[in-house]
């Protein structure tokens, strides 16, 4: 091996120096200029001298009735360390989680009564930061924030709409509404 | 120096030529006694049971262990754990794996056993014979022929058997060469020509005698070298077979991993599989069905070969033939008629047809050659008669450097028939000049295909004789079968090139070497394999020995020298050298037998797997109920029946492992898809269906 | 199944088949080592690392011996350094978050599994590793992994196509990143920022939300990686989520562009190959024979998770796909994906042996789940950065050997008999395979060492000891994440089969085409079986599929085939 030690010492130290350092600083310069914004996290400005109010792509925990509920996450929207609960399909546990989820969206939102819950509404997601839910997971819950905040279901089913994302060039992923968004708005709705 | 076929046919010695009979009634096998083929080899299948024997083949070895370990289980069935079968289940599991083993065993006893036979018969023509050793000249000393050594003159006389290979250096006999070739018409042999000088040891002098330089020491002889040969004691694995045992030692490996690691998985699964079952599992997964057939199929391959009168001097030989990309034939003998005979005399120079009549009979009348009688038997018919005179002639034999033959009369005239252009230069250095119209003449008889004799007297040329040409039958359909597989024919002959493109196209062989010397053999040979072809190509005379060894394939006529026959590696006793042809064939089928075998294993085992996988887990994982898509009756039917299964075919498939797959003339694509779908996906469905339906019979019984 | 689902699955393969084949052309020059005008336009840049790496512009052409020495010590070389990085993390800059070294064992294991194209990663990215460790470890190794595999792949091509000399393993490297991986990383990383992956070296945010909670948000320099992650088919991601999570795939269109920049390299490299030995056809039967496999793959666990979890739709959750939701199974997936891009993601990811994920495999369906394990096992399906191609190479000369002998001649695969050495060769690799996938996976299924890291009971606890093993083996890299790898079995175990499942089979496949080079070429004719034909592509499948079932149905069996049988039949454990 030894022939060949300097030649393939050079080349780890050039490539070393090259991709390992050289194109990650590159790129965050680059990155920096042209993306301010994303570059730095996508973060949604608090009001002035106060922390920002999140990223828009990072989920973010609601409880009550006031608020649009995200998924259920795994790490409880701890971004620190994101997770899954990785359960199985055939897991009792899995099923037991969806099963009093359900129990405890049934009994929160009493004007869907016993129908059948959207799939995203009572399963994890894969990042635990999910920050969207489907339309049917908003409609859902709809009626119970409209009358927490005393506002007609109109007004909230036109703020979801509002707050709809669309597929991705009107065709990739999936229609989706950002819990985070949808809960801002609701508040500058009311504030206004 | 000029090519051998023409020194052959235009004024070589007398000879049988074995090619003038219609192929199917020279496929005579020596004579074996088969009756107790089948008792000889079950007692065999038994004797082979020798672990040193098994070892050899690494699958059936593999089941013979599994054997081994199922019955120790008959006696302790919880010699490696609890066990939940008991020792009736252990004992109908080993009882089945050595029936597996003893199938193998039989299959390949089988396929020996011809040979062994064969070498029976021949080994009783070998016993001691008393040999007459030359001392002096004049003067012998008996001896016995195993004391014989290489230059050794013997004496041999009429009755006698020939004591050793050799070269015979005195003396006119006719040799009954059966016991050797199977041919029952006596041949001759005299010394000092290329193709009828050679005896084998073991032949018989019926007439005459034979003084006869000893060439080989005993136990080196042809005769010891094809009874080792068709006995299969020198066999040795060819370069495919080793590669395919590789392939099959690492499926076997595999397979053990998958088994060995399925205990675990089965535990881990609250399922645990008894070890007779998973030994059950393991064999019927490894390719036992290949695995016991392949030395079946090399040896019988190497039978075929034998029973078409063709010794191959070693397996690697036979399936290099398969590969062959290239033939090289000889035109006379192989591809035409040996003989070529007189068709019609063209006068030139103002002679008349009478007297080139009369020229050309009195330079054939000391000529025994074929074509030499043929011009006489046509002179005789167009009416001329022969003059007492010619009987004092002096006949010229035909030699390679003048290329002529003909007569010297007492008064000093000579008569000369021979290619054209050595004529012309054999005319034109006396003095004598070139009739214009001569070589019109030659083209016309080349155009025909035929061959252009120049008949000269003294330095006039008075005409030229049209030998004809007869193409073999059914030649023109084997050239193309040849080509539909992807084998090229070249055509070799001394003829001038225009009669020989006529020849070729006639013939349709590929390609032609006109005018070609040995060294023009060796040439093409060279640039054919220089462009990664396989070369086979036959031949007889010494001169031939060279090229013979540079081919890939060299077929050698058992007529043909000594030197011919060592150089070649393969020998064809009944010299008929079309038979190469033949050999390519039974190479191809080897291998096509060989894959055929190895893919229907192999697809074996999706079956296989449907049918033990669920029947073992059956308790513990009752959710795979659902791949027991044939319904077997229960899971321990389910297990003996797929061993059965693998036991049986094993024998089911010798008689397709001793006769071979059939060798169509196909490309090979339409080969490979014939093959794929009979032996793929047969493999995969026959199973299905021969598992289920044992199952039923093993369900009544059990 | 609409048509939008079918069209935003469809769409991505057509669009990465039309960009790979201009990039194959320029993957061939490369591989053939031919002039062309790129030259002139990375030749400056080149010039001066060549010089630095002490090369000439030719550079010595090596044998397959030679090569591999090169490309083996290179990688240990790199291995040592990334190790003593790791382990040393706590004392070097870019380290916001103060953390410390990582523990031999797992240092051991990341090292080799990011200096084998692996990216198993026993950690959590955001909360193990520095900025500089995810810079000069991660990243560096991201970039010269998939360049080593790409130069065997070459060096593996130019012996097919009859070269003793086999190419320069150092200038080959530096080519590749120069001319493919560097700027394309590039134009990836920042589109990915524009989409909203983060670019930074400022430390972990820390936000205030609406209702009052604190969320500590990390981020860094998170497009450079993930974009070389893909493009390079290493999988790892900067998050402990990897492309589940917002911050590395932020968008569909990220995913797709995700999807894309891991397909590139290993579907032009088909149609490199073709231009190599010069022969399109055979190109066309190759990528043809691939596509199938990928179609079927995709086609079943896009069925399997649209269908989702009956025992989930007992309990009260709607899984019926609907204008307003995706439906399917959403355990561990993303809103944003749902189940069309999600399913494209699994096959893709193991396919091209990337092993990134942007949904939970354990929590797939079982038939789901079997998709990318299978894919895995089979390891051929386009395959990684050159080794999965060279393995669909292998699995081809055990098709032309079984099958060749069918036509009557000792088998040949592109014009070269294949005799005992090649065999003896491929057997090496087709053995390793199933060896360091089955072994360790049984002794974890017993012992208690491997026992105690299963999350999930049953059968499901199976597959994931299982899917781990096959992916080191496989150098996938992609989890059943329930399994808590990180202990020192499953960290040296899985290290040792990525280092074996690496380097062996690119040994052997390298010495193959030593070997074959080294072989007179035969010449072709009607009686040369063709492998360049539907024919002999469907038989390849065939053997591709046989020889993998045949070898893994037991285990399989056990593991996601009962799963999914006993979750038809309505049972949990």
């Amino acid at each position: 091996m030894s022939s060949e030690f300097l030649p393939a010492l050079k080349l780890t130290l050039v490539t070393f120096a090259l991709c390992g350092l050289a194109y990650p600083l590159v790129t965050t310069g680059v990155a920096q200029i042209l993306f301010p914004q994303q570059a730095n996290g996508s973060l949604i400005a608090g009001a002035p001298g106060r922390p920002p109010l999140g990223s828009k792509l990072i989920g973010q925990q609601f409880q009550g009735p006031r608020w649009f509920h995200g998924r259920p996450s795994a790490v409880h929207y701890d971004a620190r360390s994101s997770g899954a609960s990785n359960l199985g399909p055939t897991n009792q546990l899995l099923v037991e989680h969806v099963a009093s989820r359900a129990a405890r969206v049934w009994a929160d939102n009493p004007t869907w009564g016993h129908k059948p819950i959207p799939a995203d509404y009572l399963t994890s997601s894969g990042s635990g930061l999910d920050p969207d839910i489907s339309i049917a997971a908003a409609r859902l819950q709809a009626p119970r924030v409209a009358r927490a905040r005393h506002l007609s279901e109109v007004a909230v089913d036109k703020l979801i709409a509002q707050k709809t994302t669309g597929r991705g060039l009107g065709l990739f992923g999936e229609p989706r509404v950002n819990v985070l968004a949808l809960n801002l708005a609701l508040t500058s709705l009311q504030g206004r | 120096m000029k090519a051998s076929d023409d020194s052959r046919s235009l004024t070589g010695p007398l000879r049988k030529t074995p090619s003038d009979t219609p192929r199917a009634e020279r496929r005579h096998t020596p004579k074996v006694d088969v009756s107790g083929l089948y008792r000889r080899a079950v007692v065999d299948s038994f004797k082979k049971l020798d672990p040193r024997l098994l070892v050899r083949n690494p699958v059936m070895f593999v089941v013979a262990l599994g054997t081994f370990l199922t019955l120790l289980l008959v006696f302790k069935p919880d010699l490696f754990g609890p066990s939940h079968v008991g020792p009736r289940y252990n004992a109908i599991i080993a009882a089945i794996l050595f029936a597996t083993v003893l199938f193998a065993n039989f299959a390949e006893a089988v396929a020996e056993g011809r040979g062994k036979a064969q070498a029976d018969s021949l080994r009783r023509t070998r016993s001691d014979t008393l040999a007459r050793r030359q001392v002096a000249v004049g003067k012998y000393e008996e001896v016995s022929s195993t004391k014989l050594r290489k230059g050794d003159i013997v004496h041999v006389d009429q009755g006698e058997l020939i004591p050793g290979d050799g070269e015979v250096v005195a003396g006119v006999a006719s040799v009954d060469e059966s016991a050797i070739t199977g041919e029952s018409a006596p041949v001759l042999k005299e010394p000092g020509t290329d193709t009828a000088s050679s005896v084998i040891a073991g032949t018989r002098v019926v007439s005459d005698w034979l003084d006869v330089r000893v060439t080989a020491n005993p136990g080196e002889t042809f005769l010891d070298r094809m009874i080792a040969l068709v006995e299969g004691a020198a066999r040795q694995k060819t370069p495919n077979e080793i590669a395919l045992t590789v392939l099959l030692a690492v499926l076997t490996l595999i397979f053990l991993m998958v088994t060995v690691t399925l205990e675990p998985f089965a535990i881990y699964s609250g399922s645990p599989v008894d070890v007779a079952t998973l030994i059950a599992l393991l064999v019927c997964l490894i390719p036992t069905t290949i695995g016991g057939l392949l030395s079946a199929i090399g040896i019988a391959g190497m039978d075929r070969v034998a029973q078409f009168n063709v010794i191959a001097m070693s397996g690697k030989a036979v399936e290099a033939a398969g590969d062959v990309d290239t033939l090289i034939l000889d035109k006379t003998g192989t591809i035409t008629l040996g003989n070529r005979l007189a068709a019609e005399f063209i006068p030139v120079g103002g002679h008349t047809q009478d007297e080139l009549s009369q020229i050309a009979m009195q330079s054939s009348w000391q000529d025994s050659t074929p074509e030499g009688r043929s011009i006489v038997q046509l002179a005789t018919r167009l009416g001329c008669s022969p003059s007492p005179a010619w009987d004092q002639g002096t006949g010229v034999e035909f030699s390679a450097q003048t290329r002529m033959s003909g007569i010297d009369m007492p008064d000093g005239t000579r008569v000369r028939k021979g290619a054209a252009d050595s004529i012309k230069r054999y005319v034109a250095e006396q003095g004598g000049s070139i009739p214009d119209d001569l070589d019109g003449a030659v083209r016309t008889v080349a155009g025909k295909g035929g061959t252009p004799l120049a008949v000269c007297r003294g330095t006039e040329i008075s005409g030229v004789v049209y030998l004809k040409d007869t193409i073999k039958a059914g030649m023109r359909e084997r050239f193309a079968q040849m080509r539909s597989i992807g084998i090229r024919t070249v055509m070799c002959t001394g003829d001038n090139p225009l009669t020989a493109a006529v020849i070729a196209a006639e013939a349709g062989v590929d390609d032609f070497v006109a005018e070609a010397t040995p060294e023009d053999k060796i040439r093409l040979i060279r640039s054919e394999q220089a462009k990664g072809k396989l070369v086979a190509m036959t031949g007889d005379g010494t001169n031939d020995a060279p090229a013979l060894a540079q081919a890939d394939v060299g077929l050698a006529m058992n007529s043909g020298t000594p030197a011919a026959k060592e150089a070649a590696n393969m020998v064809d006793l009944d010299s008929d050298p079309s038979k190469l042809i033949d050999v390519v064939s039974i190479g191809k089928q080897l291998l096509i037998t060989r894959g055929a075998l190895t893919t229907f294993s192999i697809a074996n085992d999706v079956a296989k797997y449907f049918a033990i996988i669920p029947a073992i887990f059956v308790a513990g994982v009752p959710e795979l109920r659902a791949l027991n898509i044939m319904r077997l009756h229960s899971p321990q039917s389910a297990v003996v029946s797929a061993l059965i299964f693998n036991a049986i075919i094993i024998p089911a498939l010798i008689p397709l492992a001793l006769k071979g797959v059939k060798f169509r003339p196909l490309t090979a694509d339409q080969m490979l898809l014939r093959n794929v779908v009979i032996y793929g996906l047969g493999g995969i469905i026959v199973p299905f269906i021969a598992i289920k339906a044992i199952d039923l019979l093993v369900s009544l019984a059990m | 199944m609409n048509a939008i689902f079918i069209l935003q699955i469809a769409i991505p393969l057509l669009v990465l088949v039309a960009v790979a084949m201009p990039v194959g052309v320029f993957l061939s020059h490369l591989a053939a080592e031919t002039p062309t005008r790129a030259d002139r336009i990375f030749g400056p840049v080149e010039r001066p690392l060549l010089w630095l790496c002490g090369l000439s512009r030719e550079g010595r052409q090596m044998t397959w011996k030679t090569y591999s020495l090169a490309l083996l010590s290179t990688n240990l070389l790199m291995a040592v350094l990334i190790y003593v990085i790791l382990v040393a993390q706590g004392v070097l800059p870019l380290n916001p978050l103060k953390l410390g070294g990582l523990p031999p064992a797992l240092a051991f294991n990341t090292a080799v599994s990011f200096t084998t194209n692996t990216d198993w990663q026993a950690y959590a990215g955001e909360t193990t590793l520095s900025y500089f460790s995810q810079m000069a470890a991660i990243t560096f190794l991201m970039f010269t992994s998939a360049a080593t595999g790409l130069a065997a792949a070459f060096a593996f091509m130019r012996g097919l196509s009859g070269r003793t000399e086999v190419g320069n393993y150092y200038l080959d490297v530096i080519r590749i990143l120069v001319r493919i991986f560097l700027p394309l990383a590039f134009i990836g990383a920042l589109f990915l920022c524009w989409q909203g992956v983060p670019q930074t070296l400022s430390p972990s945010l820390h936000v205030l939300g609406p209702q009052g909670a604190t969320q500590s948000i990390p981020v860094g320099p998170v497009a450079s990686l993930v974009s070389i992650k893909h493009l390079g088919t290493n999988g790892g991601g900067y998050f402990g989520q990897n492309s589940a999570h917002p911050f590395e795939n932020p968008t569909p269109l990220t995913n797709v562009v995700e999807f894309l920049l891991m397909g590139l390299i290993p579907v032009a490299l088909v149609f490199a190959f073709g231009r190599v030995i010069g022969n399109k056809r055979q190109a066309r039967v190759i990528f043809w024979a691939m596509a199938v496999m990928f179609l079927g793959f995709l086609i079943l666990v896009t069925w399997a998770e649209s269908a989702g979890n009956p025992l989930l739709a007992r309990v009260g959750l709607d899984q019926v796909a609907s204008g307003l939701q995706a439906g399917g199974n959403m355990v561990g997936k993303e809103v944003r994906f749902g189940i069309a891009q999600s399913a494209l993601f699994v096959t893709g990811t193991t396919a091209f042996t990337t092993g990134s994920v942007d949904c939970m495999h354990d929590s797939l369906t079982a038939l789901g789940g079997l998709v990318p394990l299978a894919e895995m096992m089979l390891n051929c399906v386009f395959g990684g950065k050159g080794v999965g191609f060279m393995n669909f190479m292998l699995y081809g000369i055990l098709a032309v050997f079984l099958t060749g002998l069918m036509v009557g001649r000792t088998p040949e695969i592109f014009n070269k008999k294949i005799e005992k050495p090649e065999i003896v060769l491929a057997s090496i690799a087709i053995l390793i395979h199933p060896l360091i996938i089955l072994v360790p996976s049984a002794i974890s299924a017993v012992e208690p060492f491997g026992l105690a890291s299963i999350a999930n009971p049953a059968f499901h606890g199976l597959s994931e000891i299982l899917y781990a093993f096959t992916s080191g083996a496989a150098n996938n890299g992609s989890a059943f994440a329930g399994l808590a790898a990180n202990t020192p079995w499953y960290n040296l175990g899985i290290g040792i089969v990525m280092l074996l499942g690496r380097y062996l089979s690119i040994l052997a496949l390298l010495a193959i085409a030593g070997s074959l080079a080294a072989k007179k070429k035969v010449p072709e004719g009607p009686g040369t079986l063709r492998t360049d034909t539907a024919l002999f592509g469907t038989i390849w499948v065939g053997v591709i599929l046989i020889v993998g079932a045949l070898t893994f149905f037991p285990v399989v069996a056990l593991g996601p085939v009962a799963e999914q049988l006993a979750m038809i039949a309505g049972k949990a454990f």
